[in-house]
């Protein structure tokens, strides 16, 4: 009995409190729109903000109220774009899949620390200690913070102090660009091989000290490009990743190997059938004054 | 009657729940961004610590007590207190959705808002009867408004103020506050309830 009475006493007051509120929720209902929960039960449910909203219900509200694209969660990619449009009836574009890149491989044994660093080890934390202790001021910390805020568990540190992102995990959540304070991560195409992977913007003469395999700005690749995907601006090349054709002829012709990957074989040769005039190995164009002088 | 009057007066300024008993500190750093918000919250907390004060002096008095089973009073008040909390969020969803995207996650967390529990068994422990119980509910929720509106006013004028950056945001909210407390002190031992 006396275990009896309170556990009666208890259930008999949820019953009673908890038919109230049933009853409550018929008075105060609030018409939802349907599609909201169904909308919401496509999504990953990460709730990792990638898209910009507070989380994956917002998201679904936003989606419903025509305030957002049915493709807008990057995580669940196209095919849960796919199934939400099918929802809201509507028609969706393939999106193309991207992933996160470090745009840094200035790795311990070429770019030099100016300085020890005792603390958190976390590269904000480090990046207030004067900005980190890395000699190049644009470079990836390598404390990890990237590692450690990663959603999807996509990101590890490697052996050399540069992150590695595991692209078959990655969901371009972007996450780690908002929580990188270097800026040194952006989100790329998943299927672009070869990227300029440095930020530092100063000019050759202060990147050469600092890192040995940073971008000196010299504008090799523009001129090696056969596509002309490459444009230089404040001493540090970009790539047009529309436009590429990842045949790797920059990262071959770059003196400072801060072009990094892979090319993909075969796509130069089918470039140069269409263009027959266009030779590999011949003398790169002479460097335009006027784009020099800008 | 002056009795429930001392208890309206100490509640909310004497014996305010946030600045001399700090009961109640979670929403009342989390939701006095702005001042709307910070009343909204204010309405929402009086009526259910209102409501909770009344109901689970019935709970005690008519249930637990004749039963002897006054230890479960904290689960049997925090039934009382949840139930509540989702019909003020019911009624909060269909009357006003600014309102209700604006309390955000504070709105079911006033369940756990230890200024409603510790109400209800304040209640019990100073030996108030009905009248007073819901009087010294109503008293600290004022009291708990007063504090959050007065905060999100000062929070105001903190955001367009020059701030030495290692202090923005909490740090300086919780200076503040501590000061806040410090100027309702000069009400202590006005009143004895």
């Amino acid at each position: 009995m006396e275990i009896l009475i309170p556990v009666l006493v208890l259930g008999a007051m949820g019953l009673v409190f908890g038919s109230g509120l049933a009853l409550a929720s018929k008075i105060f209902e609030v018409k939802q729109d349907e599609r909201i929960p169904q909308v919401r039960n496509e999504l990953p449910g990460a709730n990792c903000g990638g898209c910009g909203y507070p989380g994956c219900d917002a998201l679904a509200e936003a989606i419903v109220n025509g305030e957002a694209e049915v493709n807008t969660c990057p995580v669940g990619g196209a095919p849960v774009a796919a199934k939400i449009g099918e929802i809201m009836g509507l028609e969706v574009e393939e999106t193309e899949p991207q992933v996160a890149h470090i745009m840094c491989h200035g790795t311990h044994d070429v770019a030099p620390v100016r300085a020890e660093y005792y603390g958190l080890n976390d590269c904000r934390d480090a990046f207030n200690a004067n900005g980190g202790t890395k000699s190049c001021r644009y470079g990836c910390l390598g404390y990890g913070s990237c590692v450690a805020s990663c959603p999807f568990d996509a990101i590890h540190m490697g052996e050399d102090g540069i992150p590695i992102v595991d692209e078959e995990k990655c969901t371009a959540c972007a996450t780690c660009v908002a929580t990188c304070p270097k800026d040194v991560i952006q989100i790329v195409p998943k299927n672009q091989n070869i990227f300029v992977s440095c930020s530092n913007t100063e000019p050759a003469k202060y990147v050469k000290p600092t890192c040995t395999v940073g971008c000196i700005g010299c504008r090799m690749c523009t001129r090696v490009c056969p596509t002309n995907s490459i444009t230089v601006t404040d001493n540090l090349a970009s790539i047009n990743y529309d436009t590429c054709i990842n045949c790797g002829l920059c990262v071959e012709k770059c003196p400072a190997n801060a072009i990094t990957g892979d090319k993909i074989e075969g796509n130069l040769e089918e470039y140069m059938k269409e263009h027959p005039d266009f030779d590999p190995n011949g003398k790169p164009a002479p460097r335009r004054r006027k784009e020099a002088a800008a | 009657m002056t009795n429930v009057l001392l208890i309206l007066v100490s509640g909310i300024f004497v014996q305010n729940f946030i600045f001399s008993r700090f009961l109640g500190i979670c929403p009342f750093l989390g939701v006095s961004k702005s001042i709307p918000t910070a009343v909204g919250m204010g309405v929402a907390v009086t009526f259910v610590m209102a409501m909770a004060s009344a109901i689970t002096y019935v709970v005690q008095y008519a249930i637990l007590t004749p039963l002897h089973l006054e230890y479960l009073q904290t689960i049997a008040f925090i039934l009382v207190i949840a139930t509540l909390v989702q019909l003020v969020e019911m009624i909060i969803k269909k009357v006003s959705p600014t309102l209700y995207n604006a309390l955000g996650v504070y709105l079911p967390l006033i369940t756990t808002n230890c200024a409603v529990l510790g109400a209800a068994l304040l209640n019990i422990q100073n030996g108030y009867n009905f009248i007073e119980s819901v009087a010294f509910g109503v008293a600290g929720a004022l009291g708990f408004t007063l504090a959050i509106i007065l905060f999100a006013g000062v929070r105001d004028k903190l955001r367009i103020s020059a701030i030495p950056e290692a202090m923005q945001g909490f740090p300086i909210a919780l200076v503040t506050a501590g000061l806040m407390s410090i100027a309702f002190l000069g009400f202590s031992g006005m009143l004895n309830v």
